[in-house]
């Protein structure tokens, strides 16, 4: 057993006490050895009684415990070893290798359905062939009620060995008193082999015209079936392929320094707190920070940027992005299923399963429809029995079979999910992670896009521009002073104000009286003197003269910096002007967003002149300006008044509740640092492309989506009657049961080949969705 | 003709009655010990009743490789999980308040319930 190397390290004592207020952490633990469904309380005892485990639950089943609590994993696997077992944790590895198992199960089941459909169509296909061009599929001598004998014997065979799945599966669903695509199949077939054998062993019973056969169409509906099924996996395997990447992304192995060593061992064994080395060209195997050394680091397979991105001690690293340049060293923070990677793995699984509410239509359809067809059937022979003309029982048993061999349950409801699978894949592909089908579909039908300014159109991180000195100080002097008395505030402002002063080197002093308006301003006493440090709106309060000043103000704004006002002493000393440049590719992706229809619209906390100044530079014609933290979700309610569908974009921490109160909450970050699951849709990058390439998508894939649902509506609105026979009275045709076999067979193939379409879909500037 | 009529009539009532309006009986969650097994088309037991208000386990085990069968969804408890063939997956249900609550898969061919009481 390849159990870690157990030894305790110096960061682990911080782990062992932590705050009440935060929820305890958890880690699962994989444990090896346990036989009997008595370990499970002495594994479960050993885990609790290690200092820091609040909680310690183990499923026996899957062979993992899930402990709460604050120790680390080395303990809690060293516990698990002291009682006589084996313990790791879980990760992506072993996500990759049960990928592995399904594909070759897939591969497995791919090879048995396309020897029960040889087998079904070497039998159907010469009887087919015979009844169209040789002879004629009837009883009349007993030489060929023996030679029908045989065949029937065959293709009973046939049904056993090719068919048996749909045959115990639909004995199984009747008893459960439910109904499937087994059901109709075996039914159909079913009914047309039992009325061959009756015509070839009691043809007293069937009056002389209706005396036909229908092996040939039970055995080739089986092949045909069989051969659908088979092409409908391989495309199923593909429409997976953007999850199965990310789950590739995940390496093997870690190299970790250990008692001063470097050694190479599985990703699973890697701890929380382990020192680990990443080379040039390798993966980050688990997420961290760094120690020692500089690099760049490609994320673009989580966040879609393409740029590599600079790394230096203290920076966090996220699994699954290639180290491109240097060494480094550094600290692993978060392991196994915790990492960024292994839940992006998870939620774009479960958004992958969720379903949009355009498939719900699809899906009380199909709960009722096996026994509607069923009824069908049923009356459609009725129908031939009474009116029809004869052999009125053969016309009867040939309509009734083909109604409930066309009928496709499955296209109906493959239809949504297929699309949903490509749609929330391609969009993960692109850095974009959908958290439900809901969003997905929400975000399609968008009329309004308001966009957050800082951070959001522009980089946010501020910085002053120049220092626009009133008085006899000196710029360093007020720059001191600034930055003393926003010490205190995190607000963007305030940090540019501190980067400044810190890079000029100057004394921070303390500030007292401390007060902030919000939307205004802040004040404090600094070195004795009474400071005030804000806008327009907090010098006409306080009655500070600065309309000579107007002139200055307003340049400053019209050249979308943002100018605040410092008075000392009730005298206005100084205009600062810090400007947040406008992120490069802002205004390429709102005319994106233009394009394709929303009316974009900008919300800040900045003064109206920049605001504008801003928003002319986006190319943004609407905005709001001066609005409040607070304020912002209101203004998404009064767009939704106006009757719009509003999404909004925000950086998912101050804005939540705007993000909230959106028809579709957009966050966007920079990097994989970026809260993931705090709004409908996570941008990964920090770009607006992705929020345009996520409009992109959720059109295209509902695009698709309708698509599937008219063509597999159609085909069963326009099938079912045409099997049963409406076009008999006017055109005299019939269909024939195979004809129906094979149009159901690829019914439901059409449905996958279709959603696959998205794959073709094309993330990133300016290009748009082809299907 | 009367009688195919009344046959033909008769069986229709039969399918409605079979599949709509029959409600099978529940099977009790156990210690753990109750294993759903997802075969042929169907989920074995299809109906099973847990306690309100308790988080309860489900073990299911996927024995038929057709990936009709793959996904287990729980609509109303946003639970949506791939099944592994032949290998148990357990999967965590929250405490509910009674009620009927669907189990299915993506196609909602397969088709069970839980019944909470």
């Amino acid at each position: 057993m390849n159990r870690p190397h157990i030894h305790t390290h110096s960061g682990q004592a911080q782990h062992c006490h932590e705050g009440n207020d935060t929820p305890a952490p958890s880690q699962t633990l994989r444990i090896e050895g346990a036989s009997c469904a008595s370990c499970v309380a002495k594994i479960e005892h050993a885990l609790k009684s290690v200092p820091g485990v609040q909680s310690a639950e183990m499923n026996f089943a899957d062979r993992t415990v899930t402990v709460t609590g604050g120790a680390s994993g080395a303990l809690l696997i060293h516990a698990v070893e002291e009682a006589g077992y084996g313990a790791r944790t879980l990760s992506g590895a072993s996500e990759e290798d049960s990928l592995e198992e399904r594909e070759q199960a897939d591969r497995a089941y791919y090879r048995r359905l396309m020897l029960n459909m040889g087998i079904a169509l070497a039998v159907g296909a010469p009887l087919m062939v015979y009844g169209l061009f040789i002879g004629e599929m009837t009883v009349t001598t007993s030489a060929e009620r023996v030679a029908w004998l045989v065949v029937g014997v065959v293709t009973f065979g046939v049904m056993v060995f090719s068919g048996k799945h749909f045959y115990t599966g639909a004995w199984q669903s009747l008893m459960n008193h439910s109904a499937n695509m087994d059901t109709l199949i075996a039914l159909g077939t079913g009914t047309a082999w039992f009325y061959s054998m009756v015509v070839v062993l009691l043809p007293s019973l069937v009056p002389d015209m209706a005396r036909h056969i229908y092996f040939e169409a039970t055995a080739m509906i089986i092949g045909l079936i069989n051969l659908g099924l088979a092409l409908e996996l391989r495309a199923r395997g593909k429409t997976s392929a953007a999850i199965k990447r990310l789950i590739g992304l995940q390496p093997r192995t870690a190299r970790i320094l250990r008692d001063g060593e470097e050694v190479d061992i599985a990703i699973g064994d890697v701890l929380m707190d382990d020192i680990v080395r990443v080379r040039p060209g390798e993966k980050v195997p688990v997420d961290g920070e760094v120690l020692e050394g500089h690099t760049a680091i490609d994320e673009s397979m989580l966040t879609g940027e393409p740029m590599p991105v600079e790394k230096a001690p203290g920076d966090a690293l996220s699994a699954g992005t290639i180290n491109k340049t240097g060494s480094v060293l550094f600290r692993a923070t978060r392991v196994g299923s915790e990492t960024a990677l292994a839940r992006i793995i998870a939620m774009v699984k479960r958004a992958q399963n969720s379903k949009p509410p355009i498939g719900r239509l699809a899906d009380t359809i199909s709960a009722y429809f096996v026994p509607t067809v069923m009824i069908i059937a049923v009356l459609s022979a009725l129908a031939w029995l009474n009116f029809g003309p004869e052999p009125a029982l053969a016309f009867a048993i040939v309509s009734a079979t083909t109604v409930l061999i066309i009928a496709c349950p499955c296209a109906l409801g493959l239809a949504t999910p297929m699309s949903v699978m490509v749609g929330v894949g391609k969009a993960a592909e692109a850095g974009v992670l959908i958290r439900n089908g809901e969003a997905l579909q929400t975000a399609s039908k968008l009329t309004a896009m308001i966009l957050d300014k800082t951070g959001t159109i522009t980089l946010g991180s501020p910085k002053v521009t120049e220092v626009v000195l009133l008085s006899d100080q000196s710029e360093d002097e007020v720059i001191r002073l600034a930055a003393s008395l926003e010490s205190g505030s995190e607000h963007p402002l305030a940090l540019a104000i501190q980067e400044t002063a810190k890079e000029r080197g100057l004394q921070i002093d303390k500030v007292g009286g401390f007060k902030a308006t919000t939307g205004q301003g802040i004040e404090g006493n600094v070195l004795g003197r009474h400071l005030l440090l804000g806008n327009e709106k907090l010098m006409k309060e306080r009655n500070i003269g600065f309309q000579q000043h107007l002139e200055s103000v307003g340049k400053l704004a019209r050249e979308a910096k943002t100018p605040m006002l410092l008075a000392i002493d009730g005298e206005l000393s100084a205009i600062i002007a810090v400007a947040d440049p406008i992120k490069e590719d802002s205004l390429a992706a709102i005319h994106r967003l233009q394009g394709d229809g929303l009316r974009v619209v900008m919300l800040t906390g900045d003064n109206r002149a920049t605001a504008q100044a801003v928003a002319d530079r986006a190319g943004i014609s609407e905005f709001y300006a001066e609005v409040l933290p607070e304020d912002k979700a209101e203004k998404v309610a009064e767009l939704q008044m106006q009757g719009e569908l509003v999404g909004m974009t925000g950086d998912g921490i101050n804005d939540a509740p705007a993000l909230a109160m959106a028809n579709v909450g957009f966050a966007i970050g920079t990097g994989t640092d970026v809260a993931i699951e705090s709004a409908d849709v996570t941008l990964m990058r920090g770009s607006l492309h992705g929020l345009a390439d996520a409009i992109a998508v959720s059109r295209a894939t509902l695009r698709n989506i309708k698509q599937n649902l008219f063509g597999a509506f159609i085909y069963n609105v326009a099938g079912i009657p045409i099997a049963a026979g409406v076009l008999y009275p006017v055109f005299g045709v019939l269909l024939s049961p195979i004809i129906a076999g094979a149009a159901m067979a690829f019914s439901s193939l059409t449905v996958v080949s279709n959603a696959n379409r998205l794959r073709l879909f094309k993330a990133q500037e300016n290009s748009r969705g082809q299907a | 003709m009367l009688l195919v009529n009344m046959t033909g009539i008769a069986l229709i009532a039969l399918i409605i009655w079979w599949f709509w309006l029959y409600q099978p009986k529940e099977v009790e969650i156990g210690n753990d010990d109750l294993v759903v097994i997802v075969e042929n088309g169907s989920y074995q037991p299809p109906r099973i009743r847990i306690p309100a208000d308790q988080s309860a386990k489900l073990q299911f085990i996927r024995k038929d490789p057709s990936p009709c069968a793959e996904t287990l969804v729980l609509p109303d408890l946003e639970i949506s999980e791939s099944l592994p063939l032949n290998k148990i997956k357990t999967i965590e249900i929250p405490p509910l308040a009674a009620g009927e609550y669907d189990f299915h898969c993506q196609m909602k061919m397969y088709r069970g319930s839980l019944k909470v009481e």
